[in-house]
């Protein structure tokens, strides 16, 4: 387990997974989004407008998902001191944050001419809202101590205290009105949501989820020889890639 | 108790204490945080509208009930959530999805207590995806998409 946990160790591991993850990425990615452009049917009420779905719909939910493992990791970093979690913890906010924010951009561009207004202040839009400010939050909170170790414990207990809002944002739509249509995969019972739109949609979930997995890799071994730049391994693999 | 014990219960019951805080001071909000009223809200009185105040409502577009002057964008339909009717009169242009059977929200005031008239008008969708032959399959049967009894 220490093995696993250790940076030197985590670091040539992520190295060998990455090109492999990422071609993944990119054919689940073409694969999804041929499927939900191209093959997946018009929608009965909305026309093709409603095909911005298949990013909205996969970018909000990894927006709270990546939000849960992130402080996750920061709750595993506070209680058992393991770096690698602080590491990852930090690696997941710009992540987070930027499909925050594409699902803010994309639902924008949806309302507009479904609804007929570019934003509206409900409870679903207002509280992902939030989120979004949770995330900018926990950077600006981690780049403004200088102390790691330190910094990582404050962004976590940050992150920990926002959790509050994860299950506001997923049940907002049936405690209000709003104006925000109510989930139609994630509820008790069949998704109200025909077969043929709902696999390209599953399809892009996990397309974005495979292409987290690469990002925060990559991100986590920057933050790795960052930390570590002055340790005797990352001198050694510097000096043996010398020309 | 290990030190990383303790650690661990303070963050767990510091998480749920949070979130239950969270939860009481929304319950507390809850009737500022709706996006919209109800037709029956508005018209039995439940929610204290002030004279003058710019309220939503929200509700389906009764069937059959828009109409549209012949000489410009005035238009008047029912916005009623299968228990009371409120009437709206609105002056604009109308989102693309605005039809009869379907969610709407409008933003106006109401007048002499029993109709509204809209400032603006949202158009708001269900939750259903098809396409329309499914749909047209599933008007055939008992199932209307869109114009069951469902809260709007």
């Amino acid at each position: 387990m220490h093995k696993y946990a250790s940076p030197k160790f985590f670091y040539s591991l992520a190295g060998q997974l990455i090109p492999w993850i990422a071609a993944l990425t990119a054919v689940l990615l073409l694969a999804g989004l041929y499927l939900g452009l191209f093959v997946a049917p018009a929608d009965y009420q909305q026309g093709e407008s409603y095909r911005i779905m298949f990013i909205h719909v996969p970018a909000a939910w990894m927006s709270m998902f990546i939000y849960m493992l992130m402080a996750g990791a920061g709750a595993v970093a506070l209680v058992w001191n393991i770096k690698l979690a602080e590491i990852f913890a930090n690696s997941c906010a710009p992540i987070g944050a930027s499909f925050t924010f594409l699902a803010l951009a994309t639902g924008s561009l949806w309302g507009k001419p479904m609804w007929g207004t570019w934003w509206a202040w409900d409870a679903r839009l207002t509280s992902e809202l939030i989120l979004f400010f949770l995330y900018i939050g926990y950077m600006a909170l981690q780049a403004s101590i200088d102390d790691p170790r330190r910094a990582a414990r404050a962004a976590a207990i940050l992150a920990l205290v926002g959790v509050v809002n994860i299950p506001v944002i997923h049940f907002s739509v049936e405690w209000w009105n709003t104006l925000h249509q109510p989930a139609s995969v994630s509820k008790i019972g069949t998704p109200s949501i025909h077969p043929s739109m709902l696999a390209p949609l599953l399809l892009m979930a996990f397309a974005f989820t495979i292409y987290f997995v690469v990002v925060a890799l990559l991100r986590m071994r920057n933050e790795i020889l960052e930390r570590e730049r002055h340790t005797t391994w990352v001198a050694d693999m510097l000096e043996s890639t010398k020309p | 108790m290990k030190t990383r014990h303790k650690r661990l219960a303070i963050i767990v019951s510091g998480v749920i204490g949070l979130t239950v805080a969270g939860l009481f001071v929304l319950n507390a909000f809850r009737s500022n945080l709706v996006f919209f009223y109800s037709p029956t809200e508005v018209l039995e009185g439940k929610v204290a509208i002030a004279a003058g105040k710019t309220i939503r409502i929200g509700g389906l577009v009764e069937q059959g009930s828009v109409k549209r002057s012949p000489d410009g964008l005035k238009v008047d339909f029912v916005v009623t959530d299968l228990n009371k009717k409120l009437p709206v009169h609105y002056e604009g242009i109308l989102p693309d999805l605005f039809r009869e059977g379907q969610g709407v929200v409008a933003q106006g005031r109401l007048q002499n207590g029993n109709t509204f008239t809209a400032s603006e008008v949202l158009a708001k969708h269900d939750e259903k995806y098809m396409p329309p032959e499914a749909a047209k399959a599933l008007k055939g049967g008992t199932f209307m998409p869109g114009n069951e009894t469902k809260k709007p």
